[in-house]
């Protein structure tokens, strides 16, 4: 008798596909370690009005990452990216890194996401052990707080304890010199929010005793509409306001304070004010705003700043944002720690990344540093000055001191029970 | 919650004066969102979640026509019309084909033009914020009325919508073309039966309503930063209007969006934490007293 095939897929062969399979699934490093690139993951915000900051982030690595790789790669391996948009929800961020990992086999995390989707994120690096690098968050608990401690996730994003002692500092010698007494906050109602504008009236109050907040506001994030928190600002009558408000937040609240003359009735500190996205956007940018520096090629004043600012312009035809420093250094640090580590090993490049300087471009004294004991960036420049409508949009960048930032950090650290 | 701020609020002529003209600037531009929302149900019997592209579309075609003309009018103008041309294509090519489907699936329809619209925007003027910015004929001092700040702009944007919510609702009321939108939203087999092209009426209302959108779009722009999906959030706020207006009436969706606009005003004052809070709050306790919105009328 002859047996005839039955068409489809045979027992036999569904049973050695699924043992594939399982061995696959379960032992993905088995898969991955043949393979000849490394794939690095990286959710971030390409869509909606953060879009363009996301887009900036996927620009600074893109250009560190061609380097690397021209460079032979990490540890003779080619990076390859693979970015996705979390749209900026939270929920979204941590689906997407958790198939960046496990569908896509990617083996190191960039993390480009906003606060409210790094915390989301930091718990997958948590869950999975993979290594992690958040660039954008600014949040100071991220890495402040032990309980956020985890061996395998760095960060160098700026940090807003940081930006609120500098600016405090900055900030109270105005108030002192001018007699700026009645402040008003207006922050975006989130962590990032919340804690930068804690810490920099902590700051403010520290170095200038007298001065009293007499008004706050809490935004939603990505409000529409602002003109209910203007008016309130204004009927408060405060002498200066600070806001944390950011990107396309920042500048409608800008159009819209502007209608109500508002610059010219308080002294306003913006911190998120010199960063290119919003100093280019803003048509109509009210002189002798404060700011924190964000990135602005002229600060740090040095040629190989100006030539990065450079170079990213000429590539992707804009000037780099806040976060494109940010992401740049995140694959900088990777590169010289697989470098020292001579090793693409997740493990193996946190082990030598942890109190790793290296050159920046963005370093106040040309180095950056990744502090061992809580993983975090320091020694970026850092400093704060007044706007003008045109390039060099802050001509003047006051530093701050680093020693005085580390004391008051130390400080701050033991008053929440960090340390 | 900051009691004392809002009775100081409400003692002081300057805060007043202030806090009004900010609930009627936020009111009236969600009116001209809402009403057209309000106007597409009412005649159509469609949710037409796909309304904040028009007015997304509407600040973007404003902020283009400015950049090219340099002309604020003509910029509004164009917000409005490109939206109205924009909202008569849709309603021909695709709303038209789910009139008598399902909800859901007309929702679905709504939704993926949503998404797409969205991706039409980003790939045209790009993923990042824009700013159109103030006309140099409204960069001027703010009017101070019995000491509160009221900006120049802001008159007119009120002015405006004012006039329009005038012309429509007369317009509906007074004139035949009114009468007829009325009778093809009541029975429109009896419509048809009459000679009247039932289609032709439909897509013009749905130009009206998506150009209503767009012209709050257009006057938004110089003052909102402009990116894909905008139109969301404004979406959210029109549809708690015309739900506590009541689905298809137009002074409803008036009234629902000036109480809007004055809850934000004021509650940012007395209630800062709660301010959104209260609107669907406010919206809760409508529904409970009255299911079918202060405005609207019982389906039977």
């Amino acid at each position: 008798m002859q047996r005839t095939r039955k068409p489809g897929i045979s027992r036999r062969a569904t049973l050695a596909l699924m043992g594939t399979g399982a061995v696959t699934f379960a032992t993905p490093w088995v898969a991955r370690a043949q393979a000849k690139t490394i794939k690095v993951g990286m959710p971030t915000i390409l869509s909606g009005r953060v879009a363009q900051l996301g887009t900036s982030s996927r620009n600074a690595v893109m250009l560190e990452v061609e380097k690397v790789n021209a460079a032979g790669g990490l540890a003779g391996r080619q990076i390859e990216m693979v970015i996705r948009d979390s749209k900026g929800a939270p929920q979204e961020a941590a689906r997407v890194a958790r198939e960046l990992v496990n569908t896509d086999g990617c083996e190191l995390l960039i993390d480009a996401e906003a606060s409210s989707g790094a915390f989301a994120v930091h718990e997958v690096a948590r869950d999975l052990g993979v290594f992690c690098i958040h660039t954008n968050s600014e949040t100071s608990a991220l890495t402040a707080d032990p309980k956020q401690h985890i061996p395998n996730a760095f960060r160098t994003a700026r940090q807003g304890v940081h930006d609120s002692i500098v600016g405090g500092s900055y900030a109270a010698a105005i108030a002192k010199t001018k007699g700026l007494k009645k402040w008003a906050t207006c922050a975006p109602d989130y962590a990032y929010g919340r804690d930068t504008t804690g810490e920099f009236t902590l700051y403010l109050k520290r170095f200038a005793p007298d001065v009293e907040i007499i008004s706050e506001s809490w935004p939603k994030l990505f409000q529409p509409d602002y003109t209910e928190v203007v008016t309130k600002i204004l009927q408060a009558k405060p002498q200066a306001l600070y806001t944390c408000l950011w990107g396309g937040d920042l500048t409608s609240y800008i159009d819209q304070a502007n209608i109500y003359a508002m610059f010219s009735q308080m002294e306003v500190f913006a911190v998120n004010m010199a960063d290119y996205t919003a100093l280019t956007v803003v048509k109509n940018l009210p002189k002798g705003i404060h700011s924190g520096n964000r990135y602005i090629k002229t600060y740090p004043a040095t040629a190989e700043n100006a030539a990065w600012g450079d170079a990213y312009k000429a590539k992707y035809n804009e000037y780099p944002t806040n976060w494109s420093w940010e992401n740049a250094t995140a694959v900088m640090l990777i590169a010289e720690a697989s470098k020292k580590a001579n090793s693409a090993d997740g493990k193996k490049i946190a082990e030598a990344m942890r109190g790793l300087t290296i050159k920046s471009p963005f370093g106040a004294d040309g180095t950056v540093t990744m502090r061992a004991e809580d993983q975090t960036l320091i020694g970026y420049a850092i400093g704060w000055g007044t706007t003008i409508p045109q390039e060099p949009y802050v001509p003047d960048v006051k530093p701050g001191d680093w020693k005085t930032i580390l004391e008051l950090e130390a400080e701050w650290k033991k008053s929440k029970g960090y340390a | 919650m900051d009691l004392d701020a809002l009775t100081g609020c409400l003692a002081s002529p300057a805060c007043l004066v202030t806090q009004t003209t900010s609930g009627f600037i936020i009111g009236m531009l969600l009116f001209l969102v809402a009403v057209g929302l309000t106007l597409i149900f009412g005649v159509l019997k469609v949710v037409n979640f796909s309304h904040g592209a028009f007015y997304m579309f509407g600040a973007y075609f404003a902020m283009t026509a400015y950049q090219l003309s340099g002309s604020f009018a003509l910029a509004v103008f164009c917000g409005a019309a490109g939206t109205a041309l924009l909202g008569l294509i849709f309603e021909r090519v695709f709303m038209s084909r789910v009139y008598g489907a399902d909800v859901l699936m007309q929702l679905l329809v709504c939704y993926a033009f949503v998404l797409i619209f969205d991706d039409v925007v980003r790939m045209v003027w790009g993923p990042e914020f824009r700013s159109m910015g103030m006309p140099a004929a409204f960069q001027v001092a703010p009017l101070f009325i019995a000491g509160g700040v009221v900006p120049p702009y802001y008159l007119l944007l009120i002015g405006v919508a004012l006039v329009a919510a005038v012309i429509l609702g007369l317009g509906l009321a007074r004139t035949r073309l009114g009468k007829v939108i009325r009778a093809a939203a009541h029975n429109p087999g009896m419509v048809s039966a009459l000679g009247i092209n039932t289609g032709l009426i439909y897509g013009g209302v749905f130009a009206l309503g998506g150009m209503l959108a767009g012209l709050g779009g257009a006057l938004a722009a110089p003052v909102r930063s402009l990116t894909p999906g905008m139109g969301f959030s404004v979406l959210i706020e029109s549809f708690i209007v015309t739900v506590i207006g009541g689905m298809g009436s137009i002074l409803g969706a008036l009234i629902g969006a000036l109480l809007i606009g004055m809850i934000r005003s004021f509650g940012s004052l007395g209630f800062p934490l709660f301010t959104e809070g209260l609107m669907y709050l406010f919206m809760v306790i409508v529904l409970v007293i009255r299911p079918t919105g202060l405005f609207g009328k019982e389906v039977v």
